[in-house]
């Protein structure tokens, strides 16, 4: 039996950022898990710039900010182990894991981070009809294979889905040679930023069919091509709008899903909306010890905030295996009102939350002039305007502490029209 | 070019700017649809000389990948992406390689450096 204080699962910047601010905590004895060849996770893969601008306040490509932490890591001197596989955690904080140096390892430790990070939907979970030929992968692997491996996908490409890393591979088909021809989302507005949106398609002509999906698939061994159609407000493709366009490729980009096979083998609790473990203020889960951030937790858009959460769950872990954290009697939950989706951390114990408590929210549609409301029980206690918020953008709500009386039940999120 | 419609991406609003050719303007175009100024000199900047940093990756022998990806240290000019993009996959380095080692020194008379953005050992 192998002893650590502290154990985080997943290398990535989630597991990297929590192990440092640990360290920095106090706590000596931790050690990363990654089951990749290297740190860094999806990072490693995603070239292009704009990470780091919350975080550094300058623009690095995502390579880039992961060397900031694996530099940092491998500094402080913290142990890691990569291409080793988790296979089982249980509720007494016992790691079953395996790799082809060490063999089979068991693993005791004080407290665990799960920061497994999330993987991407892929063709079965949309069931769309047609043949299954070769040439229809996810963004995500394509981005792989391109930028890591050194193969190209394919010279004629069509993209489902406008989520960022679909966008983003859009461009970078183009770059490489290939002809996009078009990106089709199934909803009235694109699931990624605006930014993405504009340089990575408008840059380059390609266009986004909003309210488009994809019907039929062709092809025996090779994709051949694919039958895209408008849908109707509830989503079902309209007669007569069907367009055949040729293609070798079709890269998926419609949506992530946390991985939490193992978070739900240890039976702590799951928030269906986020499809992740239900957190309190120090990304602790329902089971004390065991600690959960990054995308297994809720899926972010910037990888700057999954650092930022990710160092509370650091600093509580130390505390934690110092015996630090206070146990509160009053638990108080947050709800989602009017027009959110989620919000993370769930669970609140008032009497640890120094200064300001950190909300993330997303928003269920497009609201423009909206006020963003905090309620503590019934009570408004906080309130902003915004000029837009969009599905695709996760919110951050900060709010001081002496704002938050101490006896309350639940703190609400609601959206509200001006003027009412 | 006299005008031109633009999403703007100096923040999440996304506002959709016209630009248009006005000689009665100090920098010569009329911006309208923004929000704020920040929009204005985005819009003028996109119209007059727009600018991207490119992101791509480079061909690597003997190292743990077979790829090193690679960024420009500064903007370069959008028409010259894909001229930049045909000097970028000219490129064969031997590893190892440290992050912000110059690949190419002032691709294309830019000014600007194309370097590496990992270590590939």
């Amino acid at each position: 039996m192998i002893n650590y204080d502290i154990v985080v699962i997943g290398g990535g910047p989630a597991g990297l950022a929590a192990a440092i601010e640990a360290r920095k905590n106090g706590i000596e004895s931790i050690l990363v898990i990654e089951r990749d060849r290297e740190l860094g996770g999806i990072l490693q893969q995603c070239i292009h710039n704009g990470f780091g601008l919350h975080e550094f306040n300058e623009e690095l490509t995502g390579p880039e900010y992961a060397d900031r932490f694996i530099k940092e890591l491998e500094d402080m001197g913290i142990d890691y182990k990569i291409d080793t596989m988790v296979l089982h955690v249980d509720n007494k904080k016992n790691i079953k894991a395996i790799n082809s140096n060490d063999g089979f390892m068991e693993i005791s430790t004080k407290a665990i981070i799960l920061s497994m990070g999330c993987r991407e939907r892929t063709r079965g979970a949309l069931a769309i009809p047609g043949s299954r030929p070769a040439g229809i992968l996810t963004a995500g692997t394509a981005q792989r294979y391109i930028n890591m491996e050194g193969y190209m996908v394919g010279k004629k490409a069509f993209i489902l889905g406008s989520g960022d890393i679909g966008l983003i591979m859009a461009r970078r088909l183009t770059l490489e040679g290939a002809k996009v021809l078009g990106v089709a989302e199934i909803m009235p507005y694109s699931g990624g930023l605006t930014r993405n949106i504009v340089q990575c398609l408008e840059d380059y002509d390609i266009p986004l069919f909003l309210s488009h999906t994809i019907i039929d698939i062709k092809g025996k061994d090779r994709l051949e091509g694919v039958w895209v159609a408008e849908v109707d407000d509830k989503r079902i493709p309209i007669k007569g709008t069907e367009k055949y366009y040729e293609c070798d490729t079709l890269l998926l980009s419609v949506g992530l899903i946390p991985e939490n096979e193992l978070s739900n083998n240890l039976g702590i609790k799951m928030d269906s909306r986020t499809q992740g473990p239900i957190v309190n203020e120090s990304m602790e889960t329902t089971i004390s010890g065991i600690f959960a951030c990054g995308n297994v937790v809720h899926v972010h858009d910037l990888v700057d905030y999954v650092t930022e959460e990710s160092r509370r769950a650091g600093k509580f872990a130390a505390k934690y295996v110092k015996g630090l954290i206070k146990n509160s009697e009053n638990i108080v939950k947050t709800n989602s009102g009017t027009g959110i989706g989620y919000i993370v951390p769930q669970i609140i114990r008032i009497e640890n939350i120094d200064k300001k408590l950190k909300l993330f929210m997303r928003v269920t549609d497009v609201y423009t002039n909206i006020k963003l409301i905090i309620k503590a029980d019934e009570n408004v206690i906080s309130q902003q305007k915004k000029k837009q918020l969009n599905p695709g953008e996760m919110e951050m709500v900060n709010i001081p502490l002496d704002k938050i009386p101490s006896d309350i039940a639940k703190i609400t999120v609601e959206l509200v029209k001006e003027g009412e | 070019m006299l005008r031109k419609e633009i999403t703007c991406i100096v923040c999440p609003i996304g506002c959709r700017l016209l630009v248009e050719k006005d000689d009665k303007e100090e920098l010569g175009y009329k911006v309208s649809g923004n929000k704020c100024t920040r929009g204005e000199d985005y819009g003028i900047k996109e119209m007059t000389n727009p600018t991207r940093v490119i992101t791509s990756t480079v061909k690597v022998l003997n190292g743990l990948l077979p790829r090193v990806p690679i960024k420009t240290d500064g903007p370069v000019p959008k028409d010259k992406i894909f001229k930049c993009m045909e000097e970028i996959d000219k490129v064969v380095i031997e590893a190892p390689i440290n992050i912000g080692d110059i690949i190419i020194l002032d691709i294309l008379n830019t000014g600007v450096n194309v370097v590496a953005t990992r270590d590939m050992k």
